[in-house]
């Protein structure tokens, strides 16, 4: 059991949680993911650690709410318990020698760029953030990207947040502009991942995308996180998140992202009339 | 006088047609009369080569003549002595390969009933004592124990008995390993493996679940800044195998491992379970071992047409003859001879099909089973919505890459010392599946029984 230590709505459908979580704090690096339980009868969901405190023992997730765990979990408060709380899993990001990156969020996925933009920031490397959303309601983590970059370009899909225009608009800009990069990582929804890396192969920069497929144990026993790499298998939880962006076959893993969505739907409904009691 | 009737006598077990649609368990279990009469089928051979063929030497016709005469708690005393988890090996040992095949009756007619007798003292005991073992006086040292799948919790108990203070460190959030994710309610109930887990922790075992060695903490950091004076790797079998053909990601094709995660530890068949599993209307296994029979049974029981796809033919199937039988009971199709060239699917990357060729028998290969080879021009194509690989699974490398100086096969399975589970690392101990590649329970309990003597005499040479 983890307790809830801070809870923090950052914008209607997404919520940041600082976790109790000490043996997870010690060894977390940015790009793992923990596995979380919301209660007795949850199921495991992966989630990106998106910041951690090594002297507090904390762990900070920040999620959007997708579903009916999200949902349930989103219910919970400061002070209570998270029934389950493993990792962390999966490989840290690769930030040795980097000296130039760029670093493309999109969404909520912008909650786990931000502490690869902050390590990479104060390993001394020189850090480009864009970082997008739908709109000005949803933007999260602003000030916390400026702290962590050399330049921060915002954009939104109806202007209403920095400029208009999409993160592959920012980022062309750059990149036709001359800027160089040791390499692009990218973190958001894979169809905007998928561009990001069709936009970098054009101009062969090395990009790196984090992958947060289904997927049930995270230590390798399901298989479930399954996507191709390469043309070969290869499992999101030990052999990843994170992989190269230009060998990932993104159309499968947008297809295989989906497989539950009719069943997620109705548990959603369902958790929402249950929680309309309650209240 | 012995009973000398051929046959053992039957278990009485839910008819095929209701149990194909409900998770509870297929053998209901012999009545005390059935477990007297099969009993005394033993002819207390004074060489007992049964104990030969059991991998933790349960003094067998000791407690079977106990059965005979009506003394079930003792009959129990006597297993528990040797075996740390009687009601679950009762049911899931393959005992027509070791005890029961090496008995004297089995050489006209059938053999004594081992295992359902083990099963039937075991049941009693539960359900007739419900007093807790009591807590052994600590000797004061320190063992981890990674993994409570049957090696490590067999390791742990032999431990906790001699007193040691046993620590066993869990990756998911439920004790009990592939007794509890992997093997189905209908054959193990999972009640059954928790009150094996709460005797453990009367004697003192300590489960931390929620933990990944290799990541969560490293065996060097047990050693040195937890104290443990000696680690047992029980971590099981690990990335579940695919057969690298194409189509093998789209949606509907499940690793065995997930498919019976889904509905074993996550109870993704009961209503109101928040873990989703597709009910699939036509389903194939591909696989033959006791594994892709488990997948199948569970899918026929979420209501699917279920068939079976094994590139050999029924005699070389690796699954026990018992749980075959069970399957082709319930309905379940065997396609032998045929191996899957590719899976199809849609546009929108669901599953709607396999493309399989014939096999046919050829030259023996070095497993010694007769090699398929393909039938040439003999393509065909099964409609499926969801195809279940069950082709067994490679060591999983959590451990073995943060564990310097740890020694393993090139195919990924840790090294050891076959007499006591030592790997190449002082006091670190390793055994079942993560040694031996997939196994059986027993087996693996056999290994836990191994190590655990031989970290006691290591420790004790040490202090």
């Amino acid at each position: 059991m983890n307790k809830i230590l801070r809870k923090k709505i950052l914008n209607p459908t997404v919520t940041l949680m600082e976790v109790e979580a000490p043996l997870v704090a010690k060894k977390a690096e940015p790009g793992q993911f923990i596995i979380l339980r919301v209660d007795a009868e949850g199921e495991r969901i992966p989630l990106t650690i998106a910041d951690f405190d090594r002297e507090k023992g904390s762990v900070t997730i920040i999620f959007q709410v997708v579903g009916a765990s999200t949902e349930k979990l989103n219910h919970l408060n400061e002070g209570d318990l998270i029934q389950d709380f493993a990792g962390p899993l999966g490989r840290a990001t690769h930030t040795d020698g980097l000296k130039k990156v760029a670093v493309v969020g999109g969404g909520v996925g912008c909650a786990i760029a931000y502490p690869v933009a902050k390590k990479l920031h104060h390993l001394g490397c020189e850090v480009h953030a864009i970082i997008g959303f739908r709109n000005k309601d949803l933007a999260i983590l602003e000030e916390e990207f400026a702290a962590a970059s050399t330049k921060l370009l915002k954009m939104s899909d109806d202007g209403s947040w920095g400029e208009k225009g999409l993160v592959t608009d920012a980022l062309r800009k750059l990149l036709e502009g001359g800027e160089k990069y040791d390499e692009v990582i990218t973190i958001g929804p894979l169809v905007m991942m998928k561009f990001v890396c069709r936009l970098t192969k054009e101009f062969g920069i090395k990009t790196v995308a984090s992958m947060n497929p289904i997927m049930i144990d995270g230590t390798g026993m399901c298989g479930g996180c399954r996507l191709t790499v390469g043309g070969k298998t290869q499992f999101a939880c030990v052999d990843g998140p994170e992989f190269d962006g230009h060998e990932i076959d993104f159309d499968e893993a947008i297809a295989r992202s989906a497989m539950y969505r009719d069943a997620e739907r109705h548990a959603h409904e369902e958790t929402c009339n249950l929680f309309k009691g309650v209240k | 006088m012995p009973n000398m009737a051929m046959e053992k006598n039957p278990m009485p077990s839910q008819a095929p047609e209701i149990r194909n649609q409900n998770f509870k368990e297929v053998a209901l279990g012999y009545t005390p009369e059935q477990a007297m009469d099969e009993a005394k089928r033993c002819l207390q051979c004074k060489n007992h080569p049964c104990v030969g063929g059991c991998p933790v030497k349960v003094y067998i016709p000791e407690f079977i003549r106990e059965v005979a005469q009506g003394n079930f708690e003792e009959a129990y005393q006597i297993i528990a002595k040797s075996s740390a988890l009687p009601a679950v090996c009762g049911r899931v040992c393959p005992q027509e390969s070791q005890c029961e095949s090496k008995c004297v009756r089995g050489i006209k007619g059938e053999p004594v009933a081992i295992g359902r007798l083990e099963r039937f003292a075991a049941d009693y005991h539960n359900q007739n004592h419900h007093e807790l073992p009591p807590k052994p006086a600590s000797n004061g040292h320190k063992v981890a124990i990674i993994g409570s799948g049957p090696s490590g919790l067999t390791c742990a108990g032999d431990l906790a008995k001699l007193g040691y203070q046993v620590t066993v460190y869990e990756a998911l959030h439920l004790a009990g390993g592939v007794l509890v994710y992997g093997i189905p309610e209908f054959r193990l109930p999972k009640a059954i493996v928790q009150k094996e887990i709460d005797t453990l922790k009367a004697l003192g075992v300590d489960i931390q679940t929620n933990v990944i060695i290799g990541k969560t903490i490293t065996i060097d950091e047990l050693m040195t800044e937890y104290g443990y004076e000696a680690v047992f790797i029980g971590s099981g079998a690990g990335l579940p195998k695919f057969m690298n053909i194409p189509g093998e990601n789209f949606k509907g094709v499940y690793s065995a491992n997930e498919f019976l995660t889904r509905i074993n530890l996550m109870k993704a068949y009961q209503p109101g379970s928040s873990t989703p599993i597709q009910r699939g209307k036509k389903v194939a296994v591909v696989g033959g071992g006791n594994v892709a029979m488990d997948a199948a049974r569970c899918a026929k029981r979420l209501g699917a047409d279920v068939s079976i796809i094994y590139r050999r033919t029924e005699a070389e199937l690796p699954a026990r003859r018992e749980e075959v039988e069970h399957a082709m009971e319930e309905g379940i199709e065997f396609k032998f001879l045929t191996n899957p060239l590719e899976i199809r699917g849609d546009e929108q990357g669901w599953v709607t099909g396999a493309l399989c060729q014939e096999m046919a028998l050829g030259e023996p290969d070095a497993s010694g089973r007769r090699r398929p080879v393909a039938v040439e021009g003999s393509e065909f194509e099964i409609p499926l919505d969801c195809v279940i690989m069950a082709l067994g699974t490679s060591p999983n490398p959590l451990i073995k890459s943060t564990t310097q100086g740890l020694e393993t096969q090139r195919w990924g399975g840790i090294i050891v010392e076959e007499a006591t589970g030592l790997t190449s690392r002082e006091g670190v101990y390793a055994g079942g599946d993560a040694v031996t590649g997939a196994a059986t329970v027993i087996l693996a309990m056999g290994a836990g029984k191994t190590a655990a003597a031989a970290i006691d005499e290591y420790l004790r040479s040490k202090s």
